[in-house]
């Protein structure tokens, strides 16, 4: 997708929070932006407004659902994550939040997040790879809470649809004590 | 004045009866920091989260930090990471491997067992002695089959007396590894909680909520926990003393007599486990092990085993407290560590398929404390059937109030004694 590309470094005392390098794109394909950009707004407002079912229709069917913690590139097959779902694993989140006696749920969190930075990435398959930024104002039963997230996606083009096939948050205070995450985040 | 903190405290607890004030007094919290985290054993971390020489790995104790070292000798210390001069941190970092630690206020440098080796401009110290000045150390440290606990008294029962009948339930757990050794290795998840610590104690072993917390998740999905816990159950709910509680579903599992049905799977899904297990214990006691499954034990004050997984209770304070949990791993059984990790990992933390929903139980708890009428909290359930086991230890129902009694009479035998 990239004719000119560049490596994002950041300083080696930050890799575990920033993560590895990214080659990200230089050139400006303003219709893919703008599709890429209207799918991510169209999954924020679904989970905003907790529209279960359409946002289980976003996922291809080998997708990977990843929040990792304690870091950004940790390893999901070796370390603990706060969310690493397989597609049946996702089909059995929003099972569960569809029951209506997901308590932590119940009543759902009142949402609204801003989504943001949008830039892509230099992809080794077909896949639409895009990392953009995330804050999510929350409020429930207990209170406020902010969360912020640096989020990366890989969208496939399927039967004409975009679709995500991964969707990885990396909440920036992943490696501290953190409320309850049952929102689709 | 004896007499009368003994009648306070009695007062507040009594038979299947606490007060609601043992959940949010600032007052009652600073006094269990110091009888109960600073006094009596307090699980801290287990030996292969610092594998080599020189790692070094954040834990606590209640409130306070403590760093848990191997230090160059391979010997694990728990150090107090404050610099003895001015107070700082010798340590930022959450773990590491390193030799020793400068405080970078004014450079003194300590070796990892804790001792001062040296300090800017010494000529200013002329004649001190420089081996009164080392970090603290936690003065007690005991490990049990590779759990490390600590405690902040000099002196007091030896961890295996604390322990007591409880040990077995460790030894059932490390019984369940093929080589006899788990491994604490993939970080832990933070869950952090707007309630008293004790509640998240004392729901570990309370087989009432399941049923009602969980039903989300148990309607969903072919989860075998429920059956665990219904009313026609015969798991049992059994008090080791010193404030240790479990649930035993061995009776059920030895009924159903199915190897791995604990963990709701079969030998045929985990054929390497299995032939492991038989060259390790040989065919009729592995065959045993694997028909009783893991443990589900909370061993006071902090430290549950969740058949596989590990939480770690942190208070922070009266309102707010830390669930630290993370995968338990059999030593050298990559096939079921896997799955022991995607379980754990869909269960628990901050976005688990069930710790979510105890969370938000809690911390509704917690709120509903605001209201000062009942001053009391009622946990007589089960009162009428608690029994004696062959052991002698008191047992109930799955579902019965028991384990909160017994904690809760520990409780008060700790906090009556000066």
């Amino acid at each position: 997708m990239a004719a000119e590309a560049e490596v994002i470094d950041g300083p080696d005392i930050l890799k575990e929070w920033v993560g590895k390098g990214r080659v990200f794109s230089k050139t400006f394909n303003p219709e893919l932006y703008h599709e890429v950009q209207q799918f991510v707004f169209r999954e924020a407002r679904l989970q905003d407004i907790h529209d279960y079912d359409a946002w289980e229709e976003l996922w291809s069917d080998d997708a990977i659902y990843w929040v990792p913690a304690n870091g950004t590139d940790t390893d999901p097959e070796r370390d603990m994550s706060l969310i690493y779902d397989n597609r049946s694993r996702i089909s059995l989140r929003i099972r569960q939040l569809k029951t209506g006696r997901r308590h932590s749920q119940t009543p759902p969190s009142q949402l609204a997040r801003v989504v943001s930075n949008f830039e892509l990435i230099e992809s080794d398959n077909n896949d639409i790879k895009v990392m953009c930024n995330a804050q999510i104002f929350e409020t429930n039963l207990r209170g406020d809470t902010m969360w912020a997230s640096r989020n990366e996606y890989s969208l496939r083009r399927i039967n004409g649809e975009l679709k995500m096939a991964y969707k990885k948050v990396v909440l920036i205070n992943n490696n501290k004590p953190i409320y309850t995450l049952s929102f689709l985040v | 004045m004896e007499q009368y903190v003994h009648s306070k405290w009695k007062k507040l607890i009594q038979p299947g009866m606490v007060h609601g004030s043992l959940y949010y007094d600032d007052e009652i919290f600073k006094e269990e920091v110091e009888k109960i985290w600073f006094r009596t054993w307090v699980y801290v971390g287990h030996v292969s989260e610092v594998p080599n020489v020189n790692d070094f790995v954040t834990k606590s104790i209640g409130p306070m930090p403590v760093l848990m070292v191997r230090d160059r000798n391979g010997e694990i210390q728990l150090l107090l990471n404050r610099c003895p001069h001015r107070g700082n941190a010798v340590c930022v970092q959450e773990k590491g491997n390193r030799a020793r630690f400068t405080c970078p206020y004014h450079s003194w440098t300590f070796s990892n067992s804790g001792e001062l080796m040296n300090y800017a401009f010494p000529e200013g110290y002329e004649g001190t002695d420089k081996s009164k000045l080392g970090l603290s150390k936690v003065p007690r440290i005991a490990i049990y089959r590779g759990f490390v606990f600590g405690s902040m008294a000099q002196e007091g029962p030896t961890l295996e007396e604390h322990l007591g009948g409880a040990r077995r339930t460790i030894d059932q757990l490390c019984d369940n590894s093929p080589t006899g050794e788990i491994e604490i290795s993939a970080g832990f998840l933070r869950h952090r909680t707007r309630a008293n610590w004790k509640f998240i104690l004392e729901n570990e072993c309370d087989g009432y909520h399941p049923g009602f917390v969980h039903s989300s998740i148990f309607s969903v999905s072919d989860s075998a926990i429920g059956s665990l816990y219904g009313n026609d159950a015969v798991a049992v709910t059994r008090s080791f003393g010193n404030g240790h509680t479990e649930v035993d579903p061995r009776p059920e599992f030895r009924r159903r007599g199915e190897p791995l049905s604990w963990f709701g799977t079969t030998t045929e899904r985990l054929p390497e486990y299995t032939r492991q297990m038989k060259e390790a214990y040989g065919e009729e006691r592995a065959r045993e092990i694997m028909i009783d499954g893991s443990p589900h034990v909370m061993i006071f004050p902090n430290l549950f085993i969740a058949e596989i997984q590990i939480f770690v209770i942190q208070p922070v304070s009266a309102n707010e407290s830390i669930q630290h949990s993370t995968a338990i791993q059999f030593k050298g059984a990559p096939d079921i560590n896997r799955r022991l990790r995607q379980q754990t990992m869909g269960s628990v933390g901050p976005a688990g398929f069930l710790l979510a929903d105890d969370t938000e139980m809690y911390e509704r708890n917690q709120r509903g404390l605001e209201i000062r009428d009942p001053e009391y909290l009622y946990l007589k359930r089960g009162e009428h059937r608690e029994r004696r086991d062959e052991d002698g230890f008191l047992i109930g129902h799955s579902t019965d109030d028991l384990p909160s009694r017994e904690i809760w009479r520990h409780y008060l035998s700790i906090m009556e004694a000066e």
